[in-house]
């Protein structure tokens, strides 16, 4: 190729996209020497919806910011209210929030690594992840009705408690998944064809880290040791054990292993939840908002999600600023998209997870009663196929 | 450090240039500044005490606009915000601080269309949020802004 630069436009409405945005690669040849981004086309106007609305309703509108942090968003709103109000909200409410924070991670972080395996041509990883992620939807269904947009949260407590007949069955489904997730954990990290096309890929340094104030996995990849369920305590992350999940590389490979490494340790703070939780009420019923402003801050799987709301004494928020945790990450591929190729760019960009909409649920059966493998023998033959890849490759 | 210690820090350094400083719990405190001083500040803020910058969030207080930057300390999980008024609304102008830290990129683009805030010295002012062929001049996150009710029967 000559050192003529060309222009890739990818979208805004495109296959590999799940939501509208407008990417321009600038290419010379195989490689992008410049990338730019048009976002937008997905904007609202929910701050300024929720300026006139009632307190109670603007918690369904926060829900809606994004079909898989229904229980982020909510839980950032109700933490910023009480920070105006400074209500005392029952323990078991704050277990509640827990449990239901660390379900949603799991099923997000499923869903992106479904996501990722899609991107890079994987799509028996596409198929796993998302399946593996129906008992999370599962328990969630059972804990607050609904597989998605939960409604749960409300300032000075929770709607719905956990029936006490439910904690059998939810940690009977836990186990279910976390079997599923060992061998997922397995296939991915060990796998040589994932080991050649990630590792290396789109490095975020931890300096460019620190300059683009990344959050979350992106960040903990990077080395940045942050994490708001640590540094700015809600819910009971205090009371149970767990570790932040980092690794050093900042490339691809390292923002997959924070991101399957951490649902992990949220099983284990979800079951210790279920352990430890005390009979309670769950609602502290505050009865009206004093003027003020009050910040929130919560790790959603994403990141740290931000909100701010100021209040003059009425019902409704003066004002309701949103900061969604993609807003930081984004503008980073600048640092990591740049020098790379074209056929990396989708990988690099998937990686910071840019927040999907997933909300749709059918199961298919098929009825004919044939089976031509068991699920055991389609793991086995992948293993088998893997092993011998491997051992071509002289990968141990 | 603690949030105090923190404070302390600020004070010492900027003096009378601190307008007043509210601490309203052991972890959230604003600190309001004179509109001139903020890229010092921000400076000083993100780059000497290594705080984390979370995101700037602009109020329309009828008569001025305030600009409030929000920053992070991790490891005590403390917040302080930096308030800033700007009282000319006709022309509500600042000093962009992008040059000081990479992260504030977007969220100047965005108060900008929104709001209506120039930021001096930023060279990217491109539309972040609104469509291409929105009114210039309207800025739909201030209050004057009303937003426009729908007639369904002429749908």
């Amino acid at each position: 190729m000559s050192d003529k630069k060309s222009i890739i436009p990818i979208g805004p409405y495109h296959p590999l996209q799940e939501e509208p945005e407008f990417w321009k690669l600038i290419v010379e040849g195989e490689k992008v020497v410049d990338v730019d981004v048009r976002i937008g086309y997905n904007h609202r106007g929910i701050e300024k919806i929720s300026e006139s609305k009632s307190f109670d309703q603007s918690l369904f509108i926060v829900e809606r910011i994004c079909g898989i942090c229904s229980s982020s968003h909510p839980i950032a709103c109700v933490e910023a209210i009480e920070d105006i109000c400074g209500i005392e909200v029952p323990e078991r409410a704050l277990y509640i929030r827990t449990i239901t924070q660390e379900l949603e991670r799991i099923h997000s972080h499923m869903l992106w690594l479904g996501l990722a395996g899609h991107f890079i041509g994987y799509n028996t990883v596409f198929m796993w992840g998302w399946k593996y992620r129906e008992p999370i939807c599962d328990i969630m269904e059972t804990i607050t009705g609904n597989r998605q947009n939960y409604a749960m949260h409300k300032v000075g407590g929770v709607r719905r408690d956990i029936e006490k007949e439910h904690v059998a069955y939810i940690l009977s489904r836990l186990d279910e998944f976390l079997k599923q997730l060992d061998m997922l954990k397995g296939a991915i990290l060990d796998d040589p064809v994932l080991h050649a096309r990630l590792k290396g890929v789109g490095i975020l340094t931890k300096e460019a880290a620190i300059e683009y104030s990344a959050l979350g996995p992106v960040a903990r990849a990077s080395g940045v040791d942050i994490d708001a369920r640590r540094d700015h305590p809600y819910g009971v992350y205090r009371k149970v054990k767990w570790n932040v999940i980092t690794q050093k590389e900042g490339d691809v490979f390292a923002k997959t292993v924070v991101r399957v490494l951490e649902m992990f340790e949220s099983a284990s703070i979800v079951r210790q939840c279920l352990d430890q939780m005390a009979e309670g009420p769950i609602d502290a019923k505050p009865k009206d908002i004093p003027p003020g402003e009050g910040i929130g801050v919560i790790e959603a799987p994403r990141g740290e999600c931000f909100h701010y709301v100021k209040c003059d004494g009425s019902n409704s928020p003066v004002r309701h600023k949103i900061r969604a945790p993609t807003y930081m990450n984004f503008p980073t591929f600048r640092e990591t998209v740049v020098g790379e190729t074209v056929s990396d760019a989708t990988i690099i960009m998937a990686a910071i997870d840019p927040c999907y909409c997933c909300t749709e649920r059918a199961i298919v059966v098929d009825t004919n009663d044939k089976e031509l493998f068991k699920a055991e023998d389609l793991i086995r033959l992948s293993q088998e196929k893997t092993r011998r890849i491997r051992e071509k490759m002289g990968v141990k | 450090m603690m949030m105090d210690e923190v404070l302390k820090k600020i004070n010492d350094r900027f003096g009378d240039k601190v307008l007043k400083v509210e601490k309203k719990s052991s972890r959230r405190a604003y600190v309001e500044i004179y509109p001139r001083d903020i890229v010092e500040v921000v400076r000083y803020m993100f780059k000497d005490l290594g705080l984390r910058f979370n995101i700037a969030s602009a109020v329309d207080d009828f008569d001025k606009i305030e600009i409030l930057y929000h920053f992070a300390y991790d490891p005590s999980g403390l917040i302080v915000s930096v308030r800033t008024m700007l009282n000319d609304k006709d022309n509500p102008s600042i000093d962009t601080v992008t040059h000081v830290m990479k992260a504030a990129w977007w969220i100047e683009r965005e108060i900008h269309e929104l709001f209506g805030v120039n930021f001096e010295g930023n060279q990217d002012m491109r539309r972040l949020l609104l469509p291409d062929d929105w009114p210039q001049d309207v800025y739909p996150m201030r209050k004057s802004f009303i937003v426009p009710k729908r007639d369904s029967r002429k749908e």
